[in-house]
Parts: C-alpha cells; structure tokens; sequence
C-alpha cells in the first residue's frame, strides 16, 4: 500500500486507509497519476509525527471517563458500606418500623416506611397534576399557539425551568399554603368519602403531602414542558404534512403522527420531572410539617419525604445516626434508579416499533 | 397555476362539497355565554372564590363548545374542538401558578433590592432589624459554583468527547455512558451526604465553600456529560470524514473542527448546567454551613450561599427576614435568567447557519 500502483484491484473491497485518502472508486482512476502521490503520502508523514497528540488526547478523554467511573463507584460503594453498617446497629426493621430515633444512648430504631410512602405519595399526587397539563401546554406552544407568542412562550418556560427550587419553596410555604385551606376544605366537603381527602381535624394548616404534591406538580411542570415541546417540535413536517392530507382534523393529525412518534420522548420528560420531584428537598422541607405519621388523609399536615428526612435531621445526627440517614439516601437512589431504568426500558422497546430511526 | 388557484372557481368547494361549520363569531359567543353562566351561578349559588368562577366558565365553554360543534359540525370536528379548547385550558391553568410565582416574587422583593443590601453581610445584624444584606451569600455563591465549572466542564467535555469519538459502542463506554445515567438520578442530598461523610468526617476537613463545590462537581458533571455528548451527535459526519481525508489527525480534527462546529450547544449546555446548580440548596446547607460574615476564602472556614441564604432568613420567620429572603430569591432569580439569556445569546451567536 506504499504507491497507488500496487492498490489492489477493485474487485477487492476498499480498506478503511482507501477510504480515507481516496474514494472507493480512486484506486482505478487515480492509479499511475502523480496526483494522488502526495495525497497518500501525506497522512503517512502526518500520522508519524502526531502520534503523540493523538495518543495524548485520546487518554485524557478516556481518562476523564474513567475518573467519572471511579467517583460514581466510590459513591455506591461507600453509600452502600455505611448503610449496612447502619442497619446492622437498627434495633427496629429498616423497612417496617415507624420510627427515627437516632439519638445516642436511647436505642436505634429507625425505618424507612414512613419517609418512603411520603416521597412516592408526593411525588405520585406532582405527576398526576403536572404530566397531563404538561403535555396541554407543550401541545399548545407546538400546535395551538400563533408563531409568535409560541416562541415567546417556549422562551419563558425555559427560564422557568431554572428557578430555582429554593424558591418554589419560599413561595410555596408564604402563599401557595395559605391559599390551599380554601382548597382543602372544599376537598373534605365534597370528597372526604374518598378518604383521601377527608380531614380528620377540618381547618388545620395545610402543611401536607398534598400541598406538598401541588407545589412539586408547579415545579416540575416547566420540565416536563420543556422537553415535550422539543420532542414536539421534532416531529417530521411530512407525517403531519401526510395526515393533513388525508383529510384529518387537528387534533387526528396530534393523536395519529405527533403522539405515537413523542410517546418515548414524553416518558422520559416525564420521568426527568418524577426525578427531580422524587429528591427534591428544600421545597419539601419549607412546606410540610413534618411528623412520622402514615397517614393516607393526603390533607393532613404531617408526613415526611426522604430528602426531607436527611435535611432536617442530619444536624443532630452523629456516627450511626448518620449512617441511618445515608441508608435512606440509599433507598432514595435506588426509587430514582428504578424510576429511570423502567423508562429507559420503555423507550427502548418503543424505538423498535417507532418509525423514527428508520 | 396561480391563477386557478387564485381564482373564483375555486367556489364550488365552497358549496355543497364543504362542510358545515360554526361561524367564526362562535367560540367568542360560547366564552360570553359561559362567563355569564358561571358569573350567574357564582351569584345565585353564594360562591365567593373568584377561582371557582373562574373554573365553572371554564368547565361551561368547553361543555358548550363541544355539544355546539357536535351538533352543526359532526362529531370529528367536534372532538377536535373540544381538545382545543382542553389545551387552551392546560395553557391557561399553567400560566396561573408560574406567572403567579414570579409576579409574587418580583413584587415582594423588588422592595428589598437596593445598594446596601447587595454590598453588605448580615454580620452584626438579628433576624429582627431591618437591613443587612446577601453580599456575602452573593460572592460565596460565585466562587464555589466558579471551582465547580472549573473542574466539572472540562472533564464533563472530555467524557463526551471520549464517548462519542473514542469509544464508540466498547465496554468502556457503555459502562461510562450507563453511570452518567445513574449520576443523573442522584439526588442533590444524597451527593450532599457522600461528601458529608467522606470528605468531612473520614477526611477530617472543614466545612468549606470548597466541600460545597465538591458536590456541586458531582451533580453537574453527568448534566454536561450528556448535553455535549448530544451536541457532538449533532456535528455530521462529513465534516470529520473531510478534515481526515485532507490529512488531519484525529485529535486536530475533534479540536479544530468537531468542537467549534458545536462550541456553541456545549457553551449552552454548561450554562444550563449552572443555572441548575447555582440554586442548589440541600447540599450547601450540609457543606458549607453558612455564616454571616464575609469569607471570600473557598477553602478556609464557613462560607454562605445565595439559596442557603434565602432558607436561613425564610427560617428565622420574623418579618424583617422574610423580606430579606424574597429579596434573595429575586436576586437568585436574576442571576439564573442572566445565565439563561447568555446561554441564549452563545446558542444563537454561534450556531451553524445550516441548522437555522
């Protein structure tokens, strides 16, 4: 392979060196030339001299994986050894026991029951309220709204994508609180058969899981949205195009070409909003008030998440105490884990059926 | 061609062939009628949450519309009407709360913002009084989510890069590429709580704005992994194919032309990812520990930050402090727009004119 001359002849598949100098069709045409001498010769002399380089830059970047590897298995190992070491010392069951106490000289007793239904139930009541307004909203700025004010509006739920949510907290807890009495009460009138929304004391501050629920939905909300209308945003003009063709109305052109090539994209805004409302903290934390109650009056005050567990106790905890609160993070990772794994299933068996990647 | 579709023959179609349809006026007659209703009813009935009337016209127009259009237009167009005016409702019930927040913020603080309260400490200065400032929550803030970006972009990029052009499909980079995923889903406490524990009780160090930077590292990292790593799909592979087929190694090749082809998607996407752990608070209240003091020294005793600065004065609970904190949220607000809006501004600035 040194001179175009002894290029083997064509009915030998190009090597991936051909194909880089020349086109699959070169060796015929170019061979004998002049021309392609020095195009051969000059990635050869290149290639010797940059070795290095190359070999610099591809370590670093392989590098910098493995320096992530290694952080992200220092975490899990190192979560994992001061949980076992934790519930080793649990007087109680880690699973069924409804208690945190973790004070020195007292003994340790402490479950994660409570904390684990507080976060699931929240979290649940977030994505009831948020995914289907979600999708309203991201369908509203791909296909309802005029150009304009689509833009404008994607624009706007970007940026409210970044607040913060220390201040959902605060506006949670100074005006979206006092504001859900009214609610709650109309709730219990009306739907306290349910149970759920029966009020076992009528008129107590609403500082529970629902509200709790309701100010994660607004939080998560412009997520969800966000990533939909992408989603949206990228469906092929032509499927549209095509059912519009077809004599379908607006809504028949959303459910037959933009829902079913979304549904993945969807899910996974979805679980990317159940994340964040899953380990969300401070907003939690500024709203309930907390107590190790298992209540499913969802409008009682009480309750308590995970993340707000480990927020609000770790200041007082030392050594074991500590590490119980390192299990319950445990256990919060491993519900986040599962949550992103079952979407990723989802959408993996969608992209078969999908018409998207063909 | 033009002229047949610009001309009147086109009036057939507008004839028998065409369906009936509600006349333009319709949907703004329903909105009256269902107004009038819901204020009616609101009255005779005795409700005095304007929201419930508010929800009853609501309810009225879209109950109306659809059993209207069901009549004179059939049921198809009927449906489609009645998914309009569902999403018009999901739009407007979203715009409640959102717009509510950031009306509620802005007026709230916008009173406390001025030139002392963003150049003084609160050193010296109770929940009670009046005054003080975030200075030094402001300046703590930007250094340790500054040594965060710093560590955290550069090796975020190079992980994309490698995934993309090293390691395409090997088992180095499925498993890179899986635990970027996994890091994704930890939850700010529980990154908070892995530095807790090992950097500060194993390793016996001091709570600094560096151990919050520390964590800060953690969550951001898999963000800017997976933005660039997206970003880098995006550069077609001609460009590359090009740049080797003229003799470029491949380091020049991802240095001069794959990562200037999307400077402008990874400048945006570490942008985002700061304006999402600048409001971080769960993990600084653990690390950094907060003080009232200016400490503009990262790696030597307590620091502040802008969130934990919000909590601790929402905490106090006096008046005085709860200005304060909406004071801080309004400034914490400013500061992710900020960033939001340079992302933009990068995005759009650099963007290849293909893709426009």
């Amino acid at each position: 392979m040194d001179t175009p001359d002894t290029a083997p002849p064509q009915d030998v598949p190009p090597s991936k060196d051909d194909l880089l100098v020349d086109s699959p069709k070169g060796p015929r045409r170019g061979s004998g030339t002049s021309a392609t001498v020095p195009a051969l010769a000059g990635p050869q002399r290149g290639r010797g001299k940059v070795r290095i380089g190359d070999r610099l830059f591809a370590g670093s970047s392989r590098g910098s994986g493995i320096v992530l590897l290694v952080v992200m298995a220092a975490i899990a190992v190192f979560l994992t050894i001061r949980s076992v070491n934790a519930i080793s010392h649990d007087q109680g069951n880690f699973l069924t026991t409804f208690e945190w106490n973790t004070q020195e000289g007292a003994p340790l007793s402490f479950g994660i029951a409570v904390l684990a239904f507080g976060t699931v139930v929240s979290a649940v009541i977030a994505m009831i309220i948020a995914v289907p307004v979600a999708i309203g909203v991201a369908l509203f700025i791909s296909h309802y709204a005029p150009r304009r004010m689509a833009q404008a509006l994607g624009y706007v739920i970007d940026l409210l994508a970044a607040v913060p949510s220390i201040v959902y907290g605060l506006w949670g807890a100074l005006f979206l609180v006092p504001h859900m009495l009214g609610v709650n009460a109309w709730l219990n009138q009306y739907f306290g058969w349910t149970y759920i929304f029966g009020q076992s004391q009528p008129g107590a501050q609403p500082r529970s899981l629902f509200s709790v629920g309701v100010l994660l939905a607004i939080m998560i909300l412009p997520i969800i949205t966000a990533v939909s209308r992408e989603i949206f945003l990228q469906v092929p003009r032509m499927y549209e195009e095509a059912a519009l063709a077809l004599g379908a109305t607006r809504w028949e052109v959303i459910r037959t070409s933009v829902l079913p090539f979304a549904r993945s994209g969807i899910i996974s805004a979805s679980m990317l909003g159940l994340g964040r409302a899953l380990g969300e903290t401070m907003a939690v934390a500024t709203v309930l008030s907390p107590s190790l109650l298992l209540s499913f009056h969802l409008t009682d005050p009480g309750g308590s998440t995970i993340a707000q567990n480990i927020a609000t106790q770790f200041g007082e905890s030392q050594g074991v105490g500590r590490d119980a609160l390192i299990a319950s993070g445990l256990v919060l990772f491993l519900i986040t884990l599962l949550v992103n794994g079952g979407a990723r299933l989802i959408i993996a068996r969608r992209k078969e059926y999908s018409g998207a990647n063909a | 061609m033009s002229t047949i579709t610009t001309s009147p023959r086109r009036s057939p179609l507008n004839g028998s062939l065409k369906e009936r349809r509600l006349p333009r006026w319709a949907p703004a007659a329903t909105i009256v009628v269902a107004v009038a209703l819901a204020v009616g009813l609101g009255l005779g009935l005795d409700i005095t949450s304007k929201l419930q009337w508010g929800l009853m016209a609501a309810i009225f127009f879209v109950v109306g519309q659809y059993l209207l259009a069901r009549q004179v237009e059939g049921p198809r167009q009927a449906k489609n009407g009645l998914v309009s005016s569902l999403v018009w409702v999901a739009f407007l019930l979203a715009l409640l709360p959102l717009f509510g927040l950031l009306y509620y913020t802005i007026s709230k603080g916008a009173g406390v913002i001025n030139g002392t309260f963003l150049t003084h400490s609160m050193n010296l200065i109770s929940p009670n009084q009046v005054g003080g400032g975030l200075y030094h929550a402001l300046i703590a803030t930007l250094e340790q989510v500054g040594i965060a970006t710093l560590v955290a972009a550069p090796l975020g990029i190079l992980t994309a890069v490698y995934l993309v052009e090293y390691g395409t499909g090997g088992p180095l980079a499925k498993a890179v590429s899986f635990f970027v995923d996994v890091m994704t889903g930890v939850p700010s406490i529980v990154a908070g709580l892995f530095i807790l524990t090992f950097w500060i009780v194993i390793l016996d160090q001091q709570y600094t704005g560096f151990a919050g930077s520390l964590a800060l590292m953690i969550l951001m990292l898999p963000v800017v992994v997976r933005s660039t790593e997206e970003m880098l799909k995006l550069v077609p592979n001609e460009l590359r194919e090009a740049s080797l087929a003229l003799g470029v190694p491949k380091w020049l090749t991802i240095l001069r032309v794959v990562l200037p082809t999307a400077i402008g998607g990874i400048t945006t996407g570490v942008m985002l990812a700061i304006a999402r752990i600048i409001g971080e608070t769960a993990p600084i209240l653990m690390l950094v520990f907060g003080t009232d003091v200016i400490n503009t020294n990262p790696f030597k005793d307590p620091q502040s930050s802008l969130p934990l600065y919000v909590y601790q004065q929402y905490s106090a609970g006096t008046d005085a402090s709860e200005a304060r904190a909406w004071g801080g949220a309004l400034v914490l607000i400013a500061l992710v727009m900020l960033l939001n809006l340079v992302a933009r501004g990068i995005a759009r600035w650099k963007a290849p004119k293909a893709s426009r």
